[in-house]
């Protein structure tokens, strides 16, 4: 295989990248209002953000993004695939994280809680400034992980036409007939990817300050 | 616009073949994983330092590298290296060890997690290494892997879906294929995203079963 094929992956990764990035910040916070919505003690809310979490993690993201890319053009949303990816990786992400931000919201210390309310804290203020940050920090470990799931994930927005790695893999593969090659490479640059994340996490982990003692 | 679910339920003997297919290669796809993973993870428990770092690399890769192209690798790749497999064991044999690299890593986690006395123990007592993986290890360490094992369970009940790229005529090809054929895409794929999230409600009610089941045998906090 030539150089210039592996190139062209290359610079197809960085579409991964960028979507994966992208995806993983507005799933952030998406999964924050979720989480918002599930602490607020307004029944509605709580269902709403219920099943939000339990339909997008229970079905499959190959069929949410199927779903999306074909209701769009239904209810005259025309939108170019690059948002119909982001809309549709954020979107499930945004369940994961929010399942995984409930252990953090779990694990703030009560009496910072407590002790922020006696300072006249607001519970938006509480929540914005004592909780979020709190469980953002405890369920870091998860949000690294979440992430090294996304970019495998956003292989699957090649199906609603978007030009990322494997897309890029197919497209060369049906014009050269080397699939081994093609898509070994594009294994490889996956897990170099990930490689780099997983080990960017971990310092990153052991950068920040811990949530002392509860 | 209008939605019409009735042209999707008027080919309902379609969508129940597709159906029982997803069923079919998710129940033997994870039975399979499950099994690989946990003779991996023997072997590198009793195999040496060497085949224990030798089955690192294979397992690192497989869990850093999307399931699709894992998929795609082998169903398009694998002919070119006299691996020709039709769609349905193509689907099987890579969701398979998809999954055993996973579950390697569960029942990894589930041996270290057996305290060393035990095992001890029982090897003073004369017992044979199968007897103490089949009498020690797995009853104590069951209660542990559940959890993990139910969780990757769904994982590969969800990743059954991106068979249908390489056309395995489970659930998602034949609602698609429906779909497009009725116009009625959207309500196809409504209906399959329901049958999913029932699959996967009812495994992780099932998991929980288990585990209430086997909390007898809890270890004792030492």
């Amino acid at each position: 295989m030539s150089w210039k094929l592996f190139n062209l992956l290359l610079e197809a990764s960085l579409m991964t990248i960028f979507v994966s990035t992208i995806s993983i910040l507005i799933g952030l916070v998406l999964a924050i209002l979720l989480s918002a919505a599930n602490l607020s003690g307004i029944r509605p809310l709580q269902w709403f953000s219920k099943f939000f979490i339990s339909f997008f993690r229970g079905t499959p993201l190959l069929v949410q993004l199927l779903l999306l890319y074909n209701l769009l053009p239904v209810i005259g949303v025309q939108i170019p695939s690059l948002v119909t990816a982001i809309i549709g990786l954020s979107i499930c992400t945004a369940a994961y994280q929010a399942e995984n931000l409930r252990g953090g919201f779990e694990g703030v210390p009560t009496g910072l809680v407590e002790s922020a309310d006696m300072a006249g804290f607001t519970p938006v203020q509480t929540f914005f400034h004592i909780r979020v940050p709190i469980a953002l920090r405890l369920t870091l470990p998860a949000l690294i992980n979440e992430a090294i799931l996304i970019l495998k994930a956003s292989s699957l927005v090649s199906v609603v036409g978007l030009i990322e790695l494997t897309r890029m893999a197919q497209n060369l593969v049906a014009s050269t007939f080397m699939p081994l090659e093609i898509y070994a490479s594009a294994g490889l640059i996956y897990l170099v990817i990930n490689l780099v994340v997983a080990t960017a996490g971990r310092q990153l982990e052991r950068r920040l300050p811990g949530v002392g003692s509860k | 616009m209008g939605f019409d679910f009735d042209v999707i339920l008027s080919k309902q003997d379609q969508l129940i073949s597709g159906i029982a297919m997803t069923i079919f290669v998710w129940v033997v796809g994870t039975l399979l994983a499950a099994l690989i993973g946990f003779i991996v993870a023997t072997a590198r428990r009793y195999g040496g330092v060497l085949v224990d770092k030798a089955l690192t690399v294979p397992i690192e890769v497989i869990r850093g590298t999307p399931f699709l192209v894992q998929l795609f690798l082998l169903y398009f790749g694998g002919p070119y290296i006299g691996l020709s497999l039709d769609a349905l064991p193509a689907g099987l044999l890579a969701l398979s060890v998809y999954g055993a690299a996973y579950f390697a890593e569960i029942f990894r986690a589930g041996y270290q997690s057996v305290p060393p006395g035990h095992v001890e123990a029982a090897e003073c007592l004369g017992f044979t290494r199968i007897q103490i993986i089949r009498n020690i290890l797995l009853p104590e360490m069951a209660l542990l892997v559940i959890p993990p094992s139910v969780n990757m369970a769904i994982i590969l009940l969800k990743e059954t879906a991106l068979l249908s790229l390489i056309t395995v005529p489970e659930m998602t090809m034949t609602a698609s294929a429906i779909g497009s054929q009725e116009y009625a895409f959207v309500e196809a794929m409504v209906l399959i995203a329901l049958v999913y999230w029932v699959l996967v409600e009812l495994a992780g009610l099932l998991g929980r079963f288990a585990e209430k089941k086997l909390s007898r045998y809890r270890l004792a906090k030492a």
